[in-house]
């Protein structure tokens, strides 16, 4: 399952380390950032739950970059 | 400007008078004797001055800096930036520490400035997200959201209006443009029965018009979504520069300690004056010079830019990394009918019929009703009048060879020599160049029609401009005769040609190219997107034509080109490496330039000054020439 979710960014690495951190996430199989778009794809592993994951990305990604959003 | 950026400059501005008081202030008034103070003191005075506009632009760095270090994201720029400012307010170089930082801070808000500006631009090229549709209910005009119409409703279209829509023109004709979808800045006449497209603008007359899909399915949503997430596929250079800039970082910390310590322990242990403070400030230029932000964000802003600009042109580009194998593209491979070649045929005569001509044309236009290809409609247009094949049953296609049908009682075969031949039927060949198209009524010759096809107006151009693009080789597959092949290829000076091809064949070409080239050339393939899929997705990079209403060759193809003008094969070309020069120009100076300040900083020739400049001057540099790529009208 693939979803995709508005953020708010500042620098293009600063992307790519939200992109690296909601990778690592449990219940995430695959994430890219699109920092011209700004849009985070998210696929999901099976049967995860998309709101708890979320929830976790967000949390990962704000340890990396304090600066960033996403709109769950 | 967003919120954030216009706080931003606030903070700038003010820090900048301040900063520019204080200095000013320092110079005309000698404060040993006005308030007869020691040297100390005067050190302590201006580090407290210096300190109010540093904290006013620089606070939320240091702040990001400590924030990284307890996240253990060591050395990202907030990192870089801290520690050389603090370092020189440390080294009681109080002006320089305000000033790298205030620079540091104008550059970024102008990166950030640039960037939306660019991702604004480029969605306003693409505005053709319809906002509402106009149906009539009882007697009224109604203005629905486009989601919300069904497959099958008539909707009005003013004129003014943009077409919510894809769908077929009931009642009412006008003239549509189509630029942004096409790129095509001629207006196209339409009339009840001709298809209309989402995205495009009704210009003069207002038509009803039935959908013909809703609006996910439409032409206008595909595009946009294609757009929107072209730049998540990533090229090698993007991720050349993410890994680059995650290896980079540290190194370059660790480069500047080692040349802030090293040398000043040598000089201690050969028994010399260390020159702590001067080592020191050649560390800390170090730094600032270093900071990879020109690169890291030059480089998607060009990708995108390119891509944005592309999409502006009609030639859609699916991923940045489908622009770089654009850009490296060698060998070409055509598809003749609809690609250089109209597709639009003509039938030329009826030969060796024994049955009138127009019973022969009727027949073939029964058996030919039902297939999309090129040469049926051709035959049903020459036949003029509307078809009745309520007759016609058992109706079989096969890509290749032709059509076969049972008209009433009798079994009637149309196509090529090799349908003639699987039928044993004797068959009489064309002398005229042209595509013969045989026809055999239960098994017996009944004749053939000659059509022939007409060489796009634009194609000679095309294949000029894409040799001086510097292609090695272009080559021509058809599934038609050989003499056809020939007659076009000499037209239009294509120097290699394959005929009677069977679509698989065209696989096969396309592979043995693939095979035969240089590890380094990219090797392309543009059909129209009828029956050509496979082609399309076997080659390196599948360029298909008139992209609008082939749903499979949207889906198998890389570069979409929104209309059929073979102009628009060595323009997406064009374009692809006017972006790659600019991403290899930007990565060569912004690379180059830090190279040498890193060097003069090491010998301790350049100052904190040099410094800056290679950090924000090379950053501001990298980004102007990434907007470049937006432009792509004269290429």
């Amino acid at each position: 399952m693939k979803k995709t979710y508005k953020i708010e960014v500042d620098c293009a690495n600063c992307a790519n380390k939200m992109e690296e951190a909601a990778k690592k996430t449990e219940g995430v199989k695959d994430c890219t950032v699109n920092f011209m778009a700004l849009k985070m794809i998210v696929e999901f592993e099976d049967g995860a739950d998309e709101k708890s994951v979320m929830k976790a990305v967000l949390k990962n990604c704000k340890k990396v970059e304090d600066d960033c959003e996403i709109e769950i | 400007m967003s919120k954030k950026q216009k706080k931003m400059l606030l903070k700038i501005i003010i820090a900048l008078v301040l900063t520019a008081i204080i200095r000013v202030m320092l110079i005309f008034v000698p404060m040993e004797y006005s308030f007869m103070l020691g040297k100390l003191e005067i050190k302590w005075l201006q580090l407290i001055l210096f300190l109010i506009p540093y904290i006013v632009v620089g606070s939320d760095i240091v702040k990001k800096a400590f924030k990284g270090i307890k996240n253990r994201q060591v050395c990202d720029e907030n990192f870089l930036m801290a520690v050389a400012t603090i370092g020189a307010f440390a080294l009681g170089e109080f002006f320089e520490g305000v000033a790298v930082i205030l620079f540091y801070q104008i550059g970024e808000l102008f990166q950030s400035y640039a960037v939306g500006k660019s991702r604004r631009n480029i969605s306003e090229l693409m505005d053709i997200r319809p906002d509402y549709a106009m149906i009539e209910r009882d007697g009224e005009l109604v203005s629905v959201d486009p989601d919300e119409v069904e497959i099958g409703s008539i909707i009005v279209i003013r004129p003014g209006d943009k077409i919510p829509l894809d769908g077929i023109i009931e009642e009412g004709r006008t003239t549509i443009n189509t630029c942004a979808i096409t790129g095509e800045s001629v207006p196209r006449t339409v009339d009840v029965g001709d298809e209309v497209i989402s995205g495009c603008v009704n210009l003069s007359g207002a038509i009803k018009v039935r959908t013909t899909t809703n609006f996910g399915e439409s032409t206008a949503a595909k595009i946009l979504d294609l757009v929107e997430n072209a730049s998540s596929r990533k090229s090698k250079s993007e991720n050349f520069i993410s890994r680059f800039a995650k290896i980079y970082t540290p190194a370059v910390c660790i480069g500047a300690l080692l040349l802030a310590v090293l040398p000043p322990l040598f000089m201690l242990i050969i028994g010399n004056d260390p020159q702590w403070f001067e080592w020191v400030y050649r560390g800390l230029t170090f730094l600032v010079i270093s900071c990879p932000c020109a690169l890291v964000i030059s480089i998607p802003l060009t990708f995108f830019a390119g891509i944005g600009g592309a999409g502006k042109a009609g030639v859609l580009i699916k991923g940045s990394n489908y622009l770089e194998l654009l850009s490296k593209t060698k060998y070409i491979l055509f598809d003749k009918t609809g690609t250089v070649t109209q597709g639009v045929f003509e039938v030329a005569g009826l030969h060796h019929n024994e049955m009138e001509n127009d019973k022969l044309l009727e027949i073939a236009a029964k058996v030919e009703a039902n297939s999309n290809h090129p040469i049926a409609k051709s035959i049903v247009a020459a036949y003029g009048k509307k078809v009745d094949f309520s007759d016609v049953s058992d109706y079989e296609e096969t890509f290749g060879y032709g059509i076969t049908a049972k008209v009433g009682e009798d079994f009637v075969a149309i196509g090529n020599h090799r349908l003639m031949e699987k039928y044993n039927v004797d068959y009489v060949d064309c002398h005229s160049v042209g595509t013969v198209v045989h026809v055999a009524i239960n098994d017996k010759y009944a004749g053939h029609i000659l059509i022939s096809d007409i060489v796009k107006p634009n194609s000679k151009l095309a294949i000029e401009r894409l040799k001086k693009l510097g292609m090695k080789k272009l080559t021509m597959l058809t599934g038609d005769k050989e003499a056809v092949a020939k007659d076009v290829c000499d037209k239009l000076a294509i120097e290699d040609y394959h005929s009677s091809l069977l679509p698989e064949d065209k696989v096969t070409w396309v592979e043995k190219t693939i095979e035969e080239k240089n590890e380094k050339d990219i090797v392309a393939f543009v059909g129209d997107g009828i029956n050509d899929a496979p082609v399309l997705s076997r080659a390196d990079i599948g360029i298909a034509m008139g992209g609008l209403g082939a749903d499979a060759a949207i889906e198998a193809a890389d570069v979409v080109l929104m209309d059929d003008d073979p102009l628009k094969i060595s323009k997406a070309i064009g374009i692809s490496q006017k972006c790659m020069r600019i991403v290899y120009e930007n990565i060569g100076v912004s690379l180059g330039i830090k190279a040498i300040c890193l060097i003069l900083g090491a010998f301790g020739i350049a100052n904190m000054w040099m410094a800056i400049f290679a950090d924000v001057g090379v950053m501001v540099i990298a980004v102007l020439n990434a907007i470049r790529a937006l432009k792509v009208s004269n290429i």
